[in-house]
């Protein structure tokens, strides 16, 4: 897939799979590449980039979280602003979409 | 499972992260990749294999290239861990610039850090700079260290004769024979230095004349500025009268023209053609006095009448030469004693008697090292210099306590961030040098302020010696001692206050740091008991200071209301000459009586006499006299010549018999008044009216009988501090050889400006060319008194600075035990306790401090003040009252300095001190 529009969607996936609750940095990678089927794959020297320019931006947020018996691990989650960032990326895409499949003409028998 | 973060880690490397910013980076991503790597395995990889699969695809994406815009490099937060790239310069360059940041968001302990420094630093420097221009430096010509002036070692017995001048070594003959007989010197120079009148007429204004033989200025390798130099052609028989003015002078007198050469400088009223001028360098040999003017010594004689030059028991040149090349002061010393027993015996004044012949024959000449110059200001105020700058070093000591105080105070409430930063791996070193920085950058402010600050006190410092007579001209210009010395006290001071509390914080184990806030660990008690320490010698070291100063106030004191003897206050000295005139001998004493009459006519003039000695002004005849009635041969006795009159003038009481009186003349018989000390020390006591005493005139000549008509109570002679001693006052109208000039005490009660201004009218009435010169009499008294107003000013200064930076500490450290103990006053307060009990519990701890202080204190203070126990007039060093009244006013300031705190304790609200629990 195209370098640019895997990183341009991906902030929106990785937006997206963190709505609901924190995750930390593999598992996000990890939910990516199973949701897509594979299609969508970033290695770390990728990944970690997109994820701290994200919380850069503001539009999520890292905390480090210590559980009983494992390593400490660092989760991220939606901030305020991302999630109305979210919404309205969202709502973008969808658009685009839409216009894609009606130009595209995807027939639907 | 392998380790990424050694491989995460060189990738980051080139981005210069914040160090804690990298650590979470590299933590993060390990994980990452360790899941990964687990999942590469689970798919059926060998190791081998996954391990490769990783490192590939951490170097795909770009990791850095990516990163790079995205995480800001590292603030100059000093390292974690490892050390950064740049060496050490760049090391303590980052250091200082974080501890400039950590000072300015602490404008207020700066501040008072810079500001006690400052003070510290700078009265230190000050101090040396002293000195250093006194006793250290070298004279401003080529090679000083060749030079080496001639001085006779030993003299048993004294020597006899007339002395002029602040350094009469050696007699015209002696200069002589000695300038034949070494070998030692390239060249040898004579000189002596002597005030000689600018004006003809009227007040008199003094130019510091230089008396030179004529090798002077090729001995000491200078060159003439303008114009040309004294040379041995100037200086010989049939003198030319050549004058050489000083670069000072010339700017002076003359505001730097160019065609003064030439011109004529009228001096005691002779003219001298002005043939050159030094260089601004040169101010002479002698340290503190700067000549104006320099003459050829065979012009002498035309100045002075009597000539000193021409008298052979007249001591008044002082001669300083330039080492031969491989010839050291000890060897010339060695060869100029051998010589010693032939200078002597072809030099011996033909006036001494055998006893004084027998004498001079064993003096003993040598030579020593001159390089710095003469200065009679060295044996004057080299001890009291030097103990000045012990009191400051004390002073400054006491600071550095206040700010390790403070800086241990800071280290503390940084605690946990230096327990985060030891966590992460920084090593102690760097921590402690970290501080280091700080305290370094501290110091050097201060340094820098203290430097600008010790200008202004050594020139106050300098003007302080200067008297009304005496002007002190010192180089005040920093050199590379005065340089050194600070920029190493500098780092000292940076290394006393700043060494423990960077130690301190480095020993911190960091899980103890991080537990709690500090309180009630172990590290916490240590750095508590290192601050009592500091108190404790703060207190200590204070004391020592206070009791020094009060010795030295009281000193003064006592000085000041010995008793002497006479009223020193409205008094004015008026000295007429009247070389000028050219009075035959034998007319001039009815001459003076023509002036006392005309002074004391001057409306609000009390009383005015006579006098050839000013009491207490340094001056001095002494004779040796016989009491044959007693037994007495050849005691020494001062002397003073007076009208009649001055008893009542300086209201000195008469306590048996009579003032002179204009009776006594010539042709009477010669008469005299002693004092209490002369009757104790050669009448056995007895009533001294009637008797007789003779002076011994030497020279062959018999000897001169006395007898006494008056006896008045003792008086002080040459200083406020001797003891009494025997005087003989003779009478002035009895003068058989009067000098052309005379000098008069008035007392009077109106304003001696006022006595002044009528003086002068009356002697420009009486003949406008006789020269005038007044001095205040107190002024000449408390002028006396300089060194010790000196000691006991600055030692008063800095005693209470010491006194104010032990109770600004202690005032920390009662505060600081307060606020640590805030948990339990607040739970005895909660049971019951009285504000009072919690009042008297602080106070009592405070008082265990200051009493242990107090106690050191008074030992070191003991010991202390019998180094300073020549300088003390009346006082004991151990002194019960001075020790007693020093040590309560610290504790009482000591007891209000933990008021506050105390109170404060007191007034604790215990729900909210156990709240914040």
């Amino acid at each position: 897939m195209d370098r640019e529009l895997k990183k341009g969607s991906a902030e929106l996936l990785i937006l997206s799979l963190i709505e609901n609750r924190p995750r930390h940095g593999y598992e996000i990678s990890k939910l990516i590449e199973s949701r897509s089927d594979g299609v969508l794959r970033f290695n770390v020297a990728s990944f970690y980039p997109l994820l701290y320019r994200l919380e850069q931006r503001g539009f999520i947020e890292g905390r480090w979280v210590e559980k009983a018996g494992q390593r400490r691990r660092r989760y991220y989650r939606l901030t305020a602003q991302g999630r109305k960032m979210l919404k309205e990326q969202r709502s973008t895409w969808r658009d685009f979409v839409n216009a894609m499949n009606q130009i595209t003409g995807a027939e639907h028998a | 499972m392998p380790d990424w973060s050694q491989l995460i880690r060189r990738r980051l490397e080139g981005l210069n992260l914040a160090p804690t910013r990298e650590a979470e980076i590299i933590e993060e991503l390990n994980q990452h990749l360790n899941d990964r790597y687990e999942e590469v395995l689970a798919s059926g990889a060998t190791t081998e294999e996954a391990t490769r699969t990783i490192i590939s695809e951490l170097d795909s994406g770009g990791l850095v290239a990516e990163l790079q815009p995205l995480l800001r490099p590292a603030p100059d937060l000093p390292a974690m861990g490892e050390r950064h790239a740049g060496g050490h310069i760049a090391q303590l360059w980052r250091d200082i610039r974080y501890g400039a940041r950590l000072l300015q968001r602490n404008p207020g302990f700066a501040m008072v850090a810079i500001l006690s420094l400052a003070l510290g630093i700078g009265a230190n420097t000050a101090i040396f700079q002293l000195l250093d221009a006194i006793l250290l430096r070298s004279l401003p010509v080529d090679h000083p260290e060749e030079l080496a002036d001639v001085v006779i070692v030993k003299a048993e017995g004294g020597r006899t004769g007339w002395f002029s001048g602040e350094h009469p070594q050696l007699t015209s003959p002696l200069w002589q024979q000695i300038s034949q007989e070494q070998q030692g010197f390239s060249h040898l120079a004579a000189w002596n230095m002597q005030s000689l009148n600018l004006t003809q007429g009227g007040e008199a204004r003094y130019a510091n004349a230089l008396w030179v033989t004529g090798n002077f200025f090729e001995t000491l390798g200078v060159r003439a500025a303008h114009g040309r130099l004294l040379s041995e052609a100037d200086d010989q028989a049939g003198c030319g009268g050549a004058v050489v003015i000083s670069n000072a002078f010339w700017q002076r007198e003359f505001g730097g023209r160019g065609d003064v050469l030439g011109n004529t400088l009228r001096l005691e009223g002779h003219p001298f053609e002005i043939i050159g001028i030094t260089p601004a360098s040169f101010y002479g040999v002698e340290v503190g006095r700067n000549f104006d003017v320099a003459l050829p010594a065979c012009a002498e004689p035309v100045a002075n009448s009597p000539s000193r030059m021409k008298n052979p028991a007249g001591w008044w040149l002082a001669a300083i030469g330039r080492l031969k090349q491989g010839w050291t002061a000890e060897r010339a010393s060695a060869q100029l004693a051998s010589a010693s027993s032939g200078i002597l015996a072809a030099t011996i004044p033909s006036g001494y008697d055998a006893l004084d012949r027998e004498r001079y024959l064993k003096f003993q000449l040598g030579v020593r090292p001159a390089a710095s110059g003469v200065s009679s200001l060295r044996a004057e105020y080299e001890t009291p210099l030097w103990l000045l700058l012990a009191v400051a070093g004390l002073v400054l000591l006491i600071a550095c306590a206040n700010l390790a105080n403070l800086m241990m105070a800071r280290a503390n409430s940084r605690l946990r961030e230096m327990a985060v930063r030891l966590a992460l791996g920084a090593s102690p070193f760097r921590l402690a040098s970290q501080m280091l920085a700080e305290s370094l950058l501290l110091a050097g402010i201060g340094a820098a302020v203290g430097a600008g600050l010790a200008q202004l006190l050594s020139r106050l410092l300098v003007s302080f010696l200067s008297t009304e007579n005496t002007q002190v001209f010192v180089s005040l210009i920093p050199d590379w001692r005065v340089l050194a010395f600070t920029s190493g006290l500098t780092l000292l001071t940076a290394i006393l206050f700043g060494l423990l509390p960077a130690v301190q914080s480095a020993r911190t184990p960091p899980a103890e740091a991080m537990k709690a806030s500090g309180r009630g660990t172990t590290a916490g008690r240590d750095r508590h008991s290192m601050r009592r320490a500091l108190v404790i010698s703060q207190v200590a070291l204070s004391l020592v200071l206070l009791v020094g100063a009060l010795l030295f106030v009281r000193t003064l004191q006592n000085l000041e209301k010995v008793e002497t003897g006479f009223h020193r206050t409205n008094v004015l000295v008026s000295t007429m000459d009247f070389t000028a005139l050219n009075i035959p001998q034998p007319q001039r004493t009815t001459y003076r009586q023509q002036i006392l009459e005309r002074l004391r006519s001057i409306p609000g003039v009390d009383s005015a006499a006579g006098s050839n000695i000013i009491p207490v002004s340094g001056e001095g005849w002494n004779d040796n006299i016989n009491v044959s009635e007693f037994g007495i041969r050849r005691a020494v006795a001062n002397f003073d010549q007076v009208t009649p009159g001055y008893f009542h003038t300086m209201r000195t009481p008469l306590i048996a018999g009579r003032d002179f009186s204009e009776s006594d003349t010539l042709s009477s018989p010669l008469v005299a008044v002693v004092t209490e000390t002369f009757v104790r020390k050669f009448l056995k006591g007895t009533n001294p009216v009637g008797k007789t005493f003779s002076v011994v005139l030497g020279d062959g000549k018999p000897e001169r009988a006395y007898q006494i008509v008056g006896l008045v109570k003792d008086v002080k002679y040459s200083s406020l501090r001797e003891e009494f001693t025997p005087i003989v006052f003779v009478s002035e109208l009895q003068d058989q050889q009067p000098d052309p000039y005379s000098q008069v005490l008035l007392r009077a009660d109106v304003p001696l400006a006022d006595v002044i201004a009528a003086v002068k009218k009356e002697m420009a009435a009486l003949n406008p060319g006789i020269v005038l010169k007044f001095s205040v009499f107190d002024t000449i008294v408390r002028e006396g008194l300089l060194r010790e107003r000196l000691m006991a000013t600055l030692s008063g200064f800095f005693g209470l600075l010491a006194a104010i930076l032990a109770m600004v500490g202690l005032y920390g450290v009662v505060s600081y035990m307060v606020a640590r103990r805030k948990n339990e006053i607040g739970i005895r307060i909660a049971l019951g306790a009285k504000a009072t009990s919690i009042l008297g519990m602080i106070l009592r701890e405070a008082a265990r401090l200051v009493g242990i202080g107090l106690g050191i204190g008074a030992i070191l203070a003991l010991f202390a003040g019998t180094a300073a126990s020549a300088m003390l007039f009346q006082m004991k060093p151990s002194d019960p009252l001075t020790l007693v009244t020093a040590g309560a006013s610290l504790a009482a300031v000591a007891v209000a300095a933990s008021l506050l705190p105390a109170h404060r304790a007191a007034k604790l609200d215990p729900m909210q001190a156990l709240r914040e629990e």
